[in-house]
Parts: C-alpha cells; structure tokens; sequence
C-alpha cells in the first residue's frame, strides 16, 4: 500500500463534533463530485448500466419497439394519409407521430428510468456504493445518460421512417422540434424520478408509472387527438406534460415555433418534479 | 511503543424511535488486528459498524477511522475503508468480471482483481451472471468488492453466512492473508467457531451494551472460571514452573500435550508464564469451556436465538 496516495487526515477538532448529515441527501453540489472518485468510473458505470438495458430488453421493446410498430400499423390505414378538415387540414397520421413521440418519451421516463433505480435501493445497492469513493448519485447520473441515449435513437428511427418511408414532410423547424423535444424528455424524465423517489419497490415503481402512464398518454390524444377534444379537455390537456408536448412538438413540425405556453408548462414539470424528486429521494 | 489505533469509538450511542440499538459503546481496535463483534441478533453489531462506516451518523458519542469522521470526513474515508454489508444484492444480469471491473475503477490503487478472486474461489466464474451465483458465491463476490480497493480497514458484516465449511476455511485463509498485509479488520459475526479462531480480540455485545473485550482464549476462560486447559509447548519446560503457581491445582503430560487444572484466572496465567520462560503455548484449548460458553454466560442467552426485539 502507497501510504502517499492516502489522504492526511484530518484536524483532531473533526473527530469531536458529532456531524449531522448521513448520506449525500441535500448536500451541496461537491458531494456529487467527491476529488477521490477517479472520473473513469462513471464510464464504467454507464457501461454496466447500458449492458443491463440491453440485457432486460422489456424497455426497449416497449421505448423503441412498440411505437415503431404502431407507427407501420397506422402508415397501413388508407384513411390515415387522408387529410381531414376537423383535424385542421392534417392526415392522421400527421396527428399521431408527435403522440408516437410523446408516448416514446412517456414510456422510458415513466417504466424504464425509475425501475432500476428503485431496484438498486431496495436490494442495497445504493448502500453498498455509499461505502466506496463513488457516490451513489453517479448511478443515478448513469440512468439518465444511458435512458437519454435510448430515448434519442428511439425518436430518430421513428421520425426517419416517417419520413423516408411513409411521406411524412420534413420538419419544417428543427431548431424547435429539437427544443419542444428536450423539455418534454426533461420534463417526463423529472417525472420518472418522482417515481424512484417515492417508490419502495420495483413493483411499486411499475405500477405508480403505469398509473401515471395512461392518463396522460389519454390526453396526448393517443384514442381521441387533442384537435377533437372539447374544449373543457383541451384546456386540461394543454397543461398535461404529455398534451403539451404533442402541442410544442406538433407546431415544430409543421413549421410555426411553439406558443410560449407548451414549452413553459413542459419548463415547470421538469423544475417542480426535479425539486421534488431531490426532496425526497433517498439513497437507502 | 504505542500501537496506534485504526478504529475508535466513544460513548457510541444510536436509536431507532424509542429503540435504543446502541447505547454507549466505547471500542479500541488496533491497526493491523483481526476484531471481532460478536453478539446474538439484535445486539447493535450492525448499527455500530453502520456508525463506524458513516452509513448513521451516531446520536450521541465520536468515532474515528484512522482519525478521520466517517460522516464528515466520507470522501477521505470511503478510498481506504472496505466493507462488506449483510443483504446487499448487486445487478442479476451483470457478469462477476463486470461487476469487478467496475468497483476496480471506483479506486485509485485497487488489488489485483486475478490474485482476489483466486483466493475466493471465484476464479472461473468470471463470465457468470450475478444472479446464477450460489449465495455462497454472490458473499464471496461481496467480500471481493470490499478488500478491491486495498482498504486500509476493511469491514465484514457476517461474513461467512451462507458459506459451506470449506468456503469458510477457504475466505478465513484469505482474511489472514489480508492481515498479514497490514489491513486493520472488522468482523461482525455471530458464528462461534469463526470469532475462536480468526479474531485477535472480540467484543462481546448484547442489548447495545459491551458486556466484554478479551481475547476468544480470554472470554472463555472467563466463563470456565479457567478450570481446565491443554496446550502442546513449543520447549519443554520444568513442571515447578506451573505448578507452584497459586491458580494451578494439577498438571498432567499427555503426549505432546499439557493438561492443567486450577482456578481463577488460570489460563492468562499459565500462558504469561509460560511466556516469560520462553515457551509458547500452541493448541490451547479448554476443555470446559469454549467462546459459546462464554457467550452463554455472560449473555444469558443462546448465540442464535433474538436479541432484544428490534
């Protein structure tokens, strides 16, 4: 053992005053990035935490493989490419790929992102990183990447088949789509977290993210579009996280940059529910 | 010369609601030595090496790890302590070498991954999912991740639970080799057979109290009241030199083996005795009383039977 490398310790004042805190809950942002956590770990650990995605495959068929398939379902629908005055001069499934969107976000942020996190705390997983030099928030840190990558390459092949190969325009405003696209994972991914941290068990988590799933998939206008909605439900809608995705995502594409008032909405989900889950998100 | 310490506790004392887990524990563990928490289930071994680990903070009373506050003072600890916690699971459908791979990465001068789990048996399991482990093999794991970072104090909470015989004679081996690198060691334990033979010294403790700090040989023959003790001696020495002792009734040769019977503190007696002659006393065993004895009496209770309730 290299006795230089170990750090000095500290004043002896240090070891008389009984010290409050426990685990890194509500500590400041240096708790996070402890110097004695070597940076290589957290490649490590978004390794492992990929693997085990690719592994337990349920998310990534329901994330990238579910809306893909419904995607070809409805291209099959000749009345889909049908333009409709009730739908604002809109085909069907112009409608549906911003749902498609949504529900691809909804699903890795409500299923896929809590579940192991959820699961590492109950089986003590958390704890035993506790122990070591690499706090146990870098895991959580891990989740977000590895579900953000898979989010992304998700939507990628859902808005390239649509429009390479079932005559979807183009996006007429990335730049915002990119923008209406990033709050909306923000703002789902807050959510998810909520989840992990009020959930005691992978069951749990599983069933609060179902619960939360269908309702605000309902008003995405996944059984009934938001553009048929009366205007009681659109009024709710524009305020769900997942109605006002549809929204700032559908202007995107069809080139006006969102109304201030989706992507605000999506703005506060994501800071309240982010707040919230580091309230009371525990480590143990 | 003074040994230094690795481990202090001081007026150690935690509750849960009314529960009083610990209260008032006070423990010196000398760097480099093998020591032993033993008690029945719900004594406060966990919460205490908890404490020790900065995973509670205490409610009353200090602690220093190689003088530093296992709380404030976590991201200094954490490099150069291990430890090994009761019912910690890891990923079912990560492989060993991932798993090693990665808790090597968490530390700046980690062990040799090859030689570790040699020595834990867990060589051709590398390629092996967690969850197809035996749970022998998934403790064995765990006690890899916690020496992986060459802890200076390592932390093994129930070890050998869960081990078969062979298992455990072959991760006691390992701890000694550990120790003999200098690694200060905790061990949380239960287990009789296990506290006799690896610890240096043990503290017995029941109901968040230390009832006592002693050697295994020590605590039992507390117990025995030193009745009786056999040993072979490493030289061979005049029978006077025993028995014009006051604790020392009889001596008999059998064999190699010495057999001595008396009273009071016969045994820390016989052994400083012998000692000072220049003789060691190898295999000594009692043969009225053992550490469970020990436990018995000084606890009142069955080393595997409840603790006070938690």
């Amino acid at each position: 053992m290299n006795i230089q490398t170990l750090p000095r310790p500290k004043a002896p004042h240090s070891k008389t005053q009984p010290a409050k805190s426990q685990l890194p809950k509500g500590r400041p942002w240096k708790a996070l990035l402890p110097e004695t956590a070597p940076r290589a770990a957290l490649g490590q650990i978004v390794r492992n935490e990929a693997r085990l995605a690719w592994r337990l495959p349920a998310g990534l068929i329901f994330g990238v493989g579910l809306p893909v398939l419904l995607l070809i379902i409805f291209n099959e629908i000749p009345s889909f490419h049908q333009t409709q005055a009730d739908l604002g001069g809109l085909t069907p499934f112009d409608v549906y790929v911003p749902i498609l969107i949504a529900m691809v976000i909804a699903i890795i942020a409500l299923i896929s992102l809590p579940g192991p996190l959820v699961t590492y705390r109950d089986q003590g997983i958390l704890r035993r990183l506790s122990t070591t030099p690499v706090p146990p928030s870098w895991v959580l840190a891990a989740q977000l990447v590895v579900q953000f990558c898979i989010t992304i390459t998700s939507l990628l092949i859902l808005i390239v088949v649509s429009i390479t190969a079932f005559g979807l325009d183009a996006p007429k405003n990335p730049g915002a789509l990119v923008l209406a696209i990033v709050l909306s994972i923000a703002a789902m991914f807050a959510i998810g977290l909520c989840i992990a941290a009020v959930a005691r068990t992978g069951i749990a988590a599983r069933a609060i993210g179902a619960a939360a799933f269908y309702p605000m998939l309902f008003f995405s206008g996944m059984w009934f579009p938001r553009e048929l909605m009366s205007g009681a439900l659109q009024d709710i809608s524009n305020f769900t996280p997942l109605g006002a995705a549809v929204e700032a995502i559908q202007d995107s594409i069809q080139g006006q940059f969102p109304p201030a008032e989706p992507l605000l909405v999506l703005a506060g989900y994501a800071l309240v529910f982010a707040l919230i889950a580091r309230r009371f998100f525990r480590w143990e | 010369m003074k040994t230094p310490t690795a481990v202090q506790i001081s007026h150690l004392s935690k509750a849960y609601g009314n529960v009083a887990a610990v209260d008032n524990v006070s423990l010196s563990v000398t760097e480099g030595e093998i020591f032993g928490i033993l008690g029945p289930n719900g004594a406060g071994k966990t919460t205490t090496v908890e404490c020790v680990l900065g995973l509670r903070a205490p409610d009353a009373g200090s602690i220093s790890v190689l003088g530093l506050d296992p709380v404030r003072d976590a991201a200094e600890l954490h490099p150069i302590v291990g430890a090994q916690l009761q019912e910690s699971a890891l990923p079912a459908k990560l492989r060993v070498g991932e798993i090693l791979a990665e808790y090597r990465s968490f530390y700046r001068e980690p062990a040799d991954v090859g030689e570790l789990i040699e020595g834990l048996g867990l060589a051709g399991k590398v390629k092996d999912y967690y969850r197809s482990l035996s749970g022998g093999q998934r403790q064995r794991l765990s006690i890899a991740l916690a020496l992986i970072g060459r802890p200076r104090v390592a932390v093994l909470d129930e070890m050998t639970s869960g081990l078969d015989p062979q298992a455990r004679r072959d991760t006691w081996d390992l701890i000694e080799r550990v120790r003999d690198r200098g690694v200060t060691i905790l061990l949380v334990t239960h287990f009789m057979e296990e506290a006799e033979r690896q610890c240096d010294r043990v503290a017995l403790i029941d109901s968040g109290h230390v009832v006592a700090v002693d050697s295994p040989v020590g605590l039992a023959a507390r117990a025995s009241g030193g009745k009786s003790m056999r040993f072979v001696p490493s030289a061979s020495f005049d029978d006077r030199l025993l028995t014009e002792l006051p604790e020392v009734g009889n001596l008999t040769r059998n064999g190699s083996h010495v057999v001595v019977t008396g009273s009071g503190e016969l045994v820390n007696t016989v052994i400083l005795t012998l000692a000072t002659a220049g003789v060691t006393a190898r295999d000594v065993q009692l043969d009225t009383s053992s550490l469970e004895d020990a436990f018995v009496k000084l606890t009142g209770r069955h080393p595997h039977t409840e603790g006070v309730p938690a």
